[in-house]
């Protein structure tokens, strides 16, 4: 529903966010100063037309002049080849500035995004991020191009009727001119007002569109409580209010428009009444009078053009102001200044009375402490929300503890660079996150060291080479986001086959819950051994072959470890671990009997 | 185009509007083309010394020239644009009450976003072309006429000439329009990769982080950004084009008005009122010029919208009442009988449910429990018609469902689905959904039953806080009682409880169910759970395995078995035991 209700209400002006923007156009400086100087130079050739026109006839027309005439035509002809050149060029350049900078502010955010820790998006919801990184972003555009370079040509359009307008009668330019301030508080009572009744719009459009989303979700919902006719009323009267709303925008637009134009008849009846008689005197001349008529039509573009800029200037202060919050966090697990280095591990691990809390005071994980050498496989057993996961997450640093060390061949992780550290520890997770691409991107996610022989070979080792190079086009097969064409165990074989490839000391195993066809199990049961042979492994474990491997079980249980030991040790102690094994694994051992004995039969 | 047939009868009901809407544009033309005749003879008197009062006079007819077409002007957005406004108003009411007919398979089909998009984007185009694409069409069209009668009549050849570059506008504007479309629809599927490439990016940051691919990401998404940044590029280098070739086209008529105007000037054949009157009335066809273009693609885009729309139009709802549908039958005392029902979703796929039998007596409370996926919820929602069997029967008293009309069927049924779903509107309103007028101790009756006023009384309205984004948000378990006491407010004979308890802890669904064990005494209750304890007190419990019964019989019977259930009980045993050690 909170992409439906984007509200602007703010100030069009915050120096600091401003001054923040404006350091996106510094690489550009050069460009947009001669946007500007192109634009200076632009505005004076449209208000000079009149200015030849008048020229054109009290100097050659009325004195009869073809050959005088024909030159001037021919620089006005001039001067309009110059005026299409220049005005490409120049829009050209704005927009060329504006996609720059905007392509520099969103590599930025994503750039940022990506360092970012996991308690950042533990809070965050994803939608609001890509919000951030591209309708955010994107809504910068018209401040970057036009906002910042065109007000320079507003200005100075109107600056330059005003010269041409003094130089040829200042009486006459007196008397045009006291329409302006009318002209100005127009666009601006209708600026304001239009605003306010468009703000209006978009609150009944938010409204409108949040009430459909939800009522056309719940559409099941309202007929079984046979609720069509109700939320029929409701959504005529949402829909009547969007109207009624836009109806009164219609108001302004409709007397607006004629007003600006009785604005300049006004003046176009002054100069004539006036410059009329002064013409008869002989104190002004025919040209001036009707150069004078052109110019009341060109003083109203600039002046509606810069109160279109407020509008701008509002969207680009509350994108920016988004934009920079989420620029400024500081969730970021910082690496050691002086790391240490770690080239080759043994694959050694260490938990000593590790607390950890993913909110604060509300400890998962309670004077956590354990062992493991190197090669050794452990299997963590648990109840849901025991906090097997939490184990894991911080080995890889995910994120960092509030008490205790972890430790990794006798370093604490947290003087180790994150990059390094990751570089010796596959993660294999339980729900298997695929990307678009293919196959073989999926394998290497992009890491053009491991070849495709390699990306072969793990994938003959796990078993997913079968199946991979059933596919139409094997190892280039297309992958569709989140690998939707894939089978459940394709998809673990594949997850399986990505850990490998990185060839880890330490291999991390959240074992997926889901259950799968019994060929496809036994393939996966195989992977897993093949898998954690000649590993340091820590294994959330869901199958009865995988505990029975291990070399050790810890048992978890409300956030502290209560057992640990092997499989018949620990079911001999007839604890927490005997009923665990109950719940959750007996059933292999029943489903297996009726497996082998289907077969055997 | 003939998509937009579709729109007659609303054109029609609101013709007076639009016929006086005409009218307007053709007044306020005809006052403005009035402006450049005054002007060329007050620049003519200039040169026959006509007295101050005789230009007080032509500047006074300017203005009042000027205000009677502003007027007509006025009128014209009042009426045309108004009347776009209050056909997309009966077009986005006729569209979402025809949405609200369509039966679930529909809904599984489509998105709420493709459904949102029609209803905003898809009317949205249909409304620039009711509006503004008949409006300027008509002014230019009528403007046109006037105008060019006019500029004939003062000197017909320079007239030709200056108009030649003209339509050459309205060419341009056409095709540089259909451009400027085809890209922009090109940048805005370049914007919904990066959209989706960071979506899934985030959503797989887990992935990325440990494999630290971060720096690969960014990579990746630099180029799509740089495809972005070359789309809009293009674009701009056609956009860029547009106002100055425009300003060329108009600039290059000017300077012939000019140039042939001056040169008849000088030889007496023209006054320079009448080259400035020319000019003036070129200044005025340019934007009509421009509009033809542009209506062009607006009409062509109205089509292509209405047709999406026609789409959902013409589909027809699939579970109605039918020809066959039994008006009379207003009441129903809640004995369902279920006899011999096969289903599937999808025509030709494997049966969800596989000859199901089962009569629930009035008044009696059966349970269901099942794996994941064994067809539990697609049973119940059978009972009011959310699908239709093809194979089987479902009789409530002995008639069967397709003959009971569907108000009727479904009015009697308390329904709490397995995805609870709540609107953003008071707690009051969410439980009195089902019920018109529903009075105030009723609503905390069953508030009661469902466990909830406890809650509501710590809620800073009670029972008038709005609940969603507007409002408080309700914990999982918060909103399944609610969803309860929406079921419990419509008094119904039959009552549906689709794993209703599933985010609420044991310890509240015991005293919530010993609660409803009063209430379900004249209801006929369904009760859909994972948990044994749920369903213990059922009068029979079915067990429901990969679409078929596999076991049915009382608790007791059930666990003497030694099945699904017993296995199940079991376990749940254990469960509770772990928890407490």
């Amino acid at each position: 529903m909170a992409m439906y209700s984007d509200e602007i209400v703010g100030k069009a002006y915050d120096a600091s966010l401003m001054r923040r923007l404006l350091r996106y156009l510094k690489p550009y400086r050069k460009y947009v100063v001669a946007a500007i100087m192109l634009n200076i130079v632009f505005a004076g050739m449209g208000p000079l037309r009149p200015y030849l026109t008048k020229v054109a006839i009290d100097d050659y027309i009325l004195v009869g002049d073809h050959t005088g005439l024909m030159m001037l035509i021919g620089i006005l002809f001039g001067l309009l080849i110059a005026q299409g050149f220049l005005q490409y060029v120049m829009n050209f350049l704005t927009e060329w500035i504006g996609q720059k900078a905007i392509f520099d502010l969103r590599m930025q955010v994503f750039g940022y995004l990506q360092r970012l820790s996991l308690r950042f998006f533990d809070k965050n919801p994803i939608g609001r991020l890509v919000t951030r990184t591209t309708n955010d972003v994107e809504s910068l555009n018209d401040m970057f191009s036009s906002g910042v370079v065109t007000i320079f040509s507003d200005i100075f359009v109107i600056f330059w009727i005003l010269v041409f307008m003094f130089f040829m009668s200042w009486e006459l330019s007196l008397v045009t001119l006291i329409v302006l301030p009318f002209l100005f508080y127009a666009t601006w009572v209708f600026r304001r007002k239009a605003r306010e009744a468009y703000r209006e719009v978009r609150r009944h459009l938010a409204r409108l569109n949040a009430f459909l989303q939800e009522h056309i979700s719940g559409t099941i919902v309202l007929q079984i409580f046979n609720r069509e006719k109700k939320a029929r009323d409701q959504f005529e009267k949402i829909n009547s209010d969007y109207r009624d709303a836009y109806m009164r925008s219609i108001f302004y637009h409709a007397i607006f428009y004629p007003v600006v134009e009785l604005i300049s008849a006004v003046a176009i009846g002054l100069i004539i009444w006036y410059g009329g008689g002064n013409v008869v005197q002989g104190t002004l001349t025919i040209g001036i009078l009707v150069s004078f008529i052109q110019y009341t039509e060109m003083f109203f573009r600039p002046i509606r053009d810069l109160a279109e800029k407020y509008n701008i200037m509002q969207t680009a202060m509350a994108s920016s102001e988004r934009i920079f919050k989420l620029l400024d966090d500081k969730s970021v697990i910082p690496d050691p200044e002086h790391p240490v280095e770690l080239d080759t591990i043994r694959g050694e691990v260490k938990y000593k009375n590790v607390w950890f809390a993913y909110n604060e005071n509300e400890y998962v994980l309670r004077d956590v402490s354990f062992h493991v050498q190197p090669g050794e496989s452990v299997a963590l057993v648990g109840a849901t929300g025991a906090g097997k996961t939490s184990i894991i997450n911080l080995m890889t640093r995910f994120y960092d503890i509030q008490q205790g060390q972890i430790l990794v061949d006798g370093v604490d992780i947290r003087t180790i660079r994150k990059a390094d550290l990751r570089k010796h520890i596959a993660i294999v997770l339980q729900d298997v996150f695929l990307f678009s691409g293919d196959i073989k991107n999926n394998l290497t996610l992009g890491d053009e060291s491991i070849s495709l022989d390699r990306v072969r070979e793990v994938c003959a080792a796990v078993g997913a080479d079968k199946f991979i190079e059933r596919l139409p086009r094997g190892y280039d097969e297309p992958v569709k986001e989140r690998g939707a064409t894939l089978s459940v165990g394709q998809k673990q074989l594949l997850s399986f086959a990505r850990a490998l490839a990185v060839d880890p000391k330490i291999l991390i195993l959240d074992e997926a819950t889901s259950s799968v066809d019994t060929e496809t199990e036994l393939l996966i049961q195989q992977a897993i051994q093949r898998m954690l042979k000649g590993r340091t492994s820590i294994v959330i474990a869901h199958r009865l072959s995988t505990i029975q491997r291990a070399d050790k079980i810890i048992v978890m249980h409300k956030g502290k470890i209560r057992e640990i030991g092997k499989h018949h040790e620990l079911l001999a102690q007839q604890g927490i671990y005997y009923r665990l094994y109950q719940l959750q694994y007996k059933d292999q051992i029943e489903a297996q009997a009726i497996e082998n004995s289907g077969s055997g039969g | 185009m003939d998509s937009l047939y579709r729109l007659k009868p609303y054109f029609r009901r609101h013709r007076r509007l639009l016929i006086a809407g005409f009218a307007a544009i053709l007044f306020s033309n005809v006052f403005e083309v009035l402006v450049p005749l005054i002007i060329r003879d007050a620049i003519d008197g200039l040169q026959e010394e006509a007295s101050m009062r005789q230009f007080f006079e032509y500047g006074a007819m300017v203005v009042i020239a000027t205000a009677l077409s502003g007027l007509f002007s006025y009128f014209t957005r009042q009426t045309i644009i108004v009347a776009s406004r209050k056909i997309e108003h009966e077009l986005r009411n006729d569209f979402y009450a025809h949405l609200q007919k369509l039966s679930i398979p529909f809904y599984h089909n489509t998105t709420t976003g493709d459904l949102m998009a029609h209803t905003t984007n898809d009317i949205n185009q249909v409304r620039n072309f009711l509006g503004p694409g008949i409006m300027y069409s008509t002014s230019t069209l009528i403007g046109f006429i006037i105008i060019l009668g006019i500029m004939l009549s003062i000197n017909s050849t320079l007239t030709v000439l200056a108009l030649l570059p003209l339509p050459i506008i309205s060419i341009v504007v056409f095709y540089i329009g259909r451009i400027v479309h085809k890209k922009t629809i090109g940048i805005q599927e370049q914007f919904s990769n990066i959209t989706s490439r960071a979506q899934e990016n985030l959503s797989g940051i887990r992935v990325i982080k440990a494999f630290t691919r971060e720096d690969f990401e960014i990579d990746e998404f630099k180029n799509l950004s740089k495809e972005y940044y070359r789309r809009n590029m293009g674009l701009i280098r056609v956009q860029s084009l547009t106002r100055p070739l425009l300003y060329l086209l108009v600039g290059i008529s000017l300077i012939v008005v000019l140039w042939y105007g001056g040169n008849s000037v000088i030889d007496g054949r023209m006054t320079i009122g009448d080259v400035t009157a020319m000019m003036i009335y070129l200044g005025m066809l340019i934007w009509p010029m421009i509009a033809f273009g542009w209506v062009f693609n607006i009409i062509q885009r109205a089509a292509a919208s209405m047709g999406r729309l026609n789409k959902i139009f013409d589909i027809e709802p699939e579970i109605k009442d039918g020809p066959d549908t039994d008006y009379s039958i207003t009441d129903l005392q809640g004995h369902i009988s279920i006899k011999n029902v096969t289903f599937s979703y999808q025509k030709d796929t494997e049966p969800v449910l596989k000859n199901i039998n089962l009569d629930i007596p009035e008044g009696k409370t059966i349970g269901i429990i099942g794996f994941t996926g064994a067809g539990k919820s697609t049973l119940v929602s059978l009972i009011p018609r959310l699908y239709d069997i093809d194979r089987g029967e479902i009789l409530i008293d002995g008639h069967p469902i397709k003959k009971i009309p569907l108000a009727t069927l479904r009015s009697h049924i308390g329904y709490v689905p397995q995805e609870t779903f709540l609107f953003s509107e008071s707690i009051r309103e969410n439980i009195a959904f089902g019920k018109d007028g529903m009075e105030t101790h009723l609503v905390e009756r069953v508030a009661d039953i469902a466990h909830l006023s406890g809650d509501v009384e710590d809620f800073p309205q009670k029972f008038d806080t709005v609940i969603g984004e507007r409002g408080i948000t309700l914990s999982g378990g918060q909103k399944q009682r609610a969803s309860l006491a929406r079921a419990l407010a419509r008094d119904p004979k039959i009552l549906i409880l689709d794993d209703a308890f599933s985010a609420v802890d044991t310890y509240t669904e015991e005293s919530i169910l010993s609660r409803l064990r009063d209430e379900m005494r004249e209801r006929t209750t369904i009760l859909i759970s994972h948990r044994i304890s749920t369903v213990k007190m059922a009068d029979e419990v079915i067990v429901l395995d990969n679409g078929s019964i596999v076991e049915r019989g009382t608790h007791d019977e059930l666990v003497q078995q030694g099945g699904i259930y017993a296995n199940l009980h079991q376990k749940q045993l254990l469960e509770k035991e772990l928890d407490e050690m």
